[in-house]
């Protein structure tokens, strides 16, 4: 399997958000990426716990070789910087989710957390304001009460369009450690929120109480071998969720069983090859992400170096497994010592769960297409390329001599890493995060 | 008069109007719940073409604010005109009924309810179905869960086009895309099959309640149980078992244990709905199942059930099926492995007994009622205390009480305070029950001993207890039995003991009467009064005060007084305080 070769792909820059500029606010540093259900609208989370949300210009979208654009529709604040008194420690702002509710009314909803404290965010649009007083004009100067000869009953007024984010829930004070992980349900009443220990079930309604359903704290804190690092819901089952280890094995739970999952009804391991066996070998086979596919079928898991997609119906080993930097194995050394083996690289679906993406280092994000079992590398730069322009595919080599599309392992930039991507639910346009900017890329039609 | 021309009744529903769209969400709130004075004020016709046309548009504002305004427009009838203009309240309350917020939505159409009988036949169909039916088909599943509530009002009172019509609207709603629509519809369907036509319950209402019980989605499959219940009270017995008996069944046994669950908490209803002999056939071998269950959620729903469920069985069969079916699935879940099923086995088991008369008490009730009085967790033992009256009537006194006073008097001495705390609230109700004479012989030493617990709170649910024991048994009792012991502890080394008998003083005067407080405890209080600790004495002084009012006032001019003006003298702050205080509180300056 070897990619495109050199040469072109179908992709193509889109759009850059974000300042231009090496000197970088740590606030300013994007830590979560999310297309809303219908892909309308994009929103993204930063360190410094603020959301700003995109939404897709509907007039460009019916055009020939329309470039959707994605302009800011609403940015706020989710979560503030806190202090726990009694555990004298901080809670930092930085988003670590954002999840977005299926649409139930002309507002959107979405879930976002940081480390200890989920939020319900509603986003509304307010197009008319209510006008006349009393008992004063509408720029506020009081009228005489004695001018009041009949009732006026105020009247609604179209006015320029108000975009309005309002914190509707706190879900807070259930987790201990720090929440990796949020997931709606299909019921669309339920969401799960994960912590390394334990899973908690929320009804969105109700900020009072949750419920735990996975427990995977050792009665001895000594006896701590494995945390959970990543879970989700199953698109259409209502009863079942996964939930990935810091071991690189998955559990399916099944609620109907009973109300504690502590006993899993599948567990997804593949069993590991002795010959590479290292000291790296569970760090690297820590899972970063699991996301199931659109159709409920398959689910896909990101560890250190590979993405594997497993059918639901085979817990023994993936079905496929692909590399994404395979050429950093000779290198975990250096990436243990500059802590860069501890990434969380997340990974994403196309819409119709032929294709899958995720990140990797140097500003390179990969794409697997399933069924042509062809890969590419490609790089978010603005530099390369004006927007519109099919993008190059890169190669890495371990070698010293090399094509103008290669580059050495050894001149890889690890500072700079996609972590975090998303996928357009229908369309062919992703979106992911390097530093502090947010890039959107299309795919040219054929 | 200033301003002539201006009108000063207007002002204050000036204010409320200008109020309504005030930054602050409590005005905001305060207006609206006066809404009613602002509609009187602009009259009927405005009301109509001005205030409602604004309120519709004012979805935007906070939920408590929408949640006050659905409330209000429920009574609004006569504040439009009366029922020939009701259907100008339905476009506001149609906005509400969208919004996201599950109690606006729902208070919007309990208003919408309640103004539906306000409409004539024609304005139902000419106004509010076609409401129901955009709520129903609208974009957002908001809007149909809605529509979901509606129906069964307005279905009584149309035409049968109409109805027909309605029904289809309703069987759309029960395989909505949305299982948020799935469950409105299925919560409501037992409800809507109460207003159809017998015919088409059978023809309508029974394949979409099949349709919903077996959802893919254990969410709606739960609820859809309920409507199970109410379908079946609607049919005749007959007819029972071919139409909704193969899917209670099924429920029973779903993979899903919320169902399960759900089965459990309803299965009293389901009992009725079903009758007896689909009890003895079905539900007696379903019962047996869900007592078994693997998850403890369900055993502890069905345990709860064991007594309603006994009691409502035939007659002629009732004992034999406790005997061999549900007894030995109770006898198991006496020693369950969750505190939870075997709490609420607890809280009903003792009420079997009434059921299977003194023999079968004494040989198959009584060892399982000692099993959970000795069980680990405290909440199964305080619920078989709390019920042993159901016992007491059936097998008596001396049987009970040798059986069950160790049970006790462990718990009465546990290392737990909090379970000696629950305890001591029990005795007042176990004296009632066991008598005087008995409760002398085994039980008068326990509460003396607490009330020199190290725990406060227990000496002080000690003390309250002796009063209610008085009441129970009266002041001659208290005489002869509990006063000299609390007096004697006046000389206790423990000035903590010293104290109690203060507290006990002032819980007791009242129900002793005067001669008991003047002749025997008054004379201890004032000798206290030179104790050394000044907190014993303050406490006297508090103590003075507080039986003053059952003394006579010769015993307080000549005793009290003096002894309270030497209090007041003290050199400590508090004890002057409060001695102070008493002699105000007396009179007696």
């Amino acid at each position: 399997m070897d990619g495109d070769g050199e040469g072109q792909s179908r992709w193509c820059l889109s759009q850059v958000k974000g300042a231009i500029d090496d000197d970088v606010a740590e606030a300013d540093i994007i830590s979560a990426v999310e297309f809303s259900h219908s892909g309308e609208l994009l929103a993204t989370g930063d360190r410094g716990g603020r959301i700003v949300i995109f939404q897709q210009e509907q007039e460009n979208k019916n055009l020939p070789q329309g470039r959707a654009e994605y302009n800011v529709y609403s940015t706020f604040q989710s979560h503030e910087p806190e202090f726990d008194y009694l555990k004298s420690l901080e809670i930092e702002e930085k988003i670590n989710k954002i999840r977005w509710l299926p649409q139930k009314n002309a507002a959107h909803f979405l879930l976002s957390t940081n480390d200890k404290t989920v939020k319900l965010w509603k986003i509304s649009e307010r197009d008319k304001r209510p006008e006349g007083y009393n008992l004063k004009e509408e720029d506020g100067r009081y009228r005489h009460p004695s001018s009041l000869t009949t009732l006026r009953v105020p009247v609604f007024q179209p006015m320029d369009l108000m975009v309005e984010a309002s914190p509707r829930r706190v879900y807070a004070n259930a987790h201990t450690y720090h929440i990796n992980s949020i997931s709606v349900n299909s019921d669309n009443e339920t969401y799960l929120s994960a912590d390394d220990l334990r899973i908690n079930l929320w009804h969105l309604d109700f900020t009072d109480r949750s419920f735990n359903i996975v427990d995977i704290k050792p009665a001895n804190m000594e006896e701590l071998t494995e945390v959970i690092t990543a879970s989700e819901f199953h698109p259409l089952q209502c009863n079942t969720f996964v939930y990935g280890s810091s071991k690189g094995s998955v559990r399916l739970c099944d609620m109907r069983a009973s109300a504690l999952c502590d006993q899993h009804s599948k567990l997804f391991e593949e069993p590991e090859d002795p010959s590479t066996r290292s000291f790296f070998s569970e760090i690297i086979s820590s899972i970063s992400d699991v996301k199931f596919s659109h159709s409920g079928r398959y689910m896909m898991t990101r560890d250190y170096l590979t993405l594997k997609i497993w059918d639901l119906h085979m817990e023994s080993r993936p079905v496929e497994t692909y590399q994404v930097h395979g050429y950093l194995r000779s290198k975990l050394c250096s990436l243990y010592e500059n802590d860069c083996i501890f990434d969380k690289f997340e990974c994403c679906w196309g819409g119709d769960d032929s294709e899958v993406m995720t990140g990797s280092y140097n500003n390179f994000f990969r794409m697997f297409d399933r069924d042509a079992q062809r890969d590419v590398t490609l790089e978010a730069s603005w530099e390369n390329g004006s927007p519109g322009c099919p993008l190059k595919s890169w190669r890495v080599s371990a070698g010293s001599r090399r094509k103008r599309s290669e580059i050495g392992v050894d001149c890889l930039d690890f500072s700079r890493k996609i972590l975090y991507t998303s996928w357009h639910p229908q369309d062919s346009i992703v979106a992911l995060a390097t530093v502090n900017n947010l890039y959107i890329f299309q795919e040219k039609p054929n | 008069m200033a301003g002539a021309e201006g009108d000063d009744s207007l002002y204050p529903i000036a204010v409320l109007i200008d109020e309504l769209r005030n930054e602050d969400v409590q005005l905001r709130l305060n207006s609206i719940k006066k809404l009613s004075t602002i509609a009187l004020a602009l009259g009927v016709e405005r009301t109509r073409t001005e205030l409602l046309p604004f309120l519709t548009d004012t979805i935007y504002d906070e939920d408590e604010v929408l949640l006050a305004l659905a409330e209000q427009l429920g009574s609004f009838t006569v504040l439009v005109g009366g029922p020939e203009f009701v259907h100008n309240l339905l476009p506001p309350l149609e906005s509400l009924a969208t919004v996201e917020e599950t109690v606006v939505r729902d208070k919007a159409v309990e208003s919408l309810r309640k103004i539906s009988q306000e409409h004539s036949p024609v304005d139902l169909e000419v106004h509010f179905v076609p409401l129901v039916k955009r709520l129903a088909s609208g974009d957002w599943f908001t809007s149909r869960t809605s529509a979901c509530g509606l129906f069964s009002v307005c279905y009584p009172r149309v035409s049968s086009s109409v109805k027909a019509d309605i029904r289809q609207h309703f069987r759309t709603l029960c395989s909505d895309d949305t299982p948020m629509v799935r469950r409105a519809a299925a919560s409501k369907l037992g409800e809507f099959a109460k207003v159809l036509e017998l015919d088409y319950v059978k023809s309508d209402i029974i394949p979409l309640f099949t349709a919903l019980a077996s959802d893919e989605q254990d969410s709606v499959r739960l609820l859809a149980v309920e409507a199970g219940v109410s379908i079946a009270t609607l049919l005749p017995q007959e007819d029972l078992e071919a139409l909704v008996m193969a899917t209670l069944r099924q429920a029973a046994e779903d993979k899903s244990w919320r169902v399960r669950y759900m089965v459990a908490d309803k299965f009293s209803e389901l009992q009725k709905a079903v009758g007896p002999e689909i009890t003895k056939t079905d539900l007696v071998p379903a019962f047996q199942n869900l007592l078994k269950d693997c998850e403890a959620e369900v055993r502890a729903a069905a345990a709860n059930k064991v007594k309603v469920f006994c009691e409502n069985l035939p007659e002629d069969s009732r004992e034999t099926i406790i005997m061999t079916h549900i007894l030995p699935c109770v006898k198991e879940l006496v020693s369950d492995t969750n505190q939870h099923v075997k709490s609420a086995l607890a809280s009903v088991i003792m009420s079997l007994s009434t059921i299977l008369g003194k023999d079968n008490t004494v040989e198959h009730l009584l060892p399982l009622f000692l099993v959970q009085l000795k069980d680990e967790c405290p909440e199964v033992r305080l619920n078989i205390i709390s019920n042993l009256d159901c016992v007491n009537e059936v097998i008596g006194i001396r049987q009970l009480s040798q059986s069950l006073l160790p049970a006790i008097v462990e718990l009465a001495e546990d290392a737990k305070w909090r379970v000696r705390l629950a305890i001591i609230e029990y005795m007042p109700l176990l004296a009632g029950q066991l008598g005087v004479e008995f409760f002398d012989e085994k039980l008068n030493s326990l509460c003396m001993a607490w009330l020199i617990d190290h725990v406060f709170a227990i000496r002080e649910a000690a003390t309250c207890n002796l009063m209610k024991l008085v009441e129970k048994f009266g002041a001659v009792w208290a005489q002869n039995t509990i006063v000299p012991k609390v007096l004697g502890m006046a000389n206790d080394s423990n000035y903590l003991h010293r104290m109690t008998t203060l507290f006990c003083i002032n819980a007791l005067s009242e129900v002793c009467g005067q001669e008991i407080t003047t002749k025997h405890m008054l004379p201890v209080v004032l000798k206290m009064s030179t104790d050394q600790v000044a907190n014993v004495r303050f406490n006297v002084a508090r103590s003075l005060q507080k039986i003053g009012p059952v003394l006579d006032s010769s015993a307080l001019q000549a005793e009290v007084k003096p002894v309270l003006e030497k209090l007041a003298t003290d050199q400590d702050m508090d004890v002057k305080y409060f001695a102070l205080e008493a002699i105000s509180v007396l009179a007696l300056a």
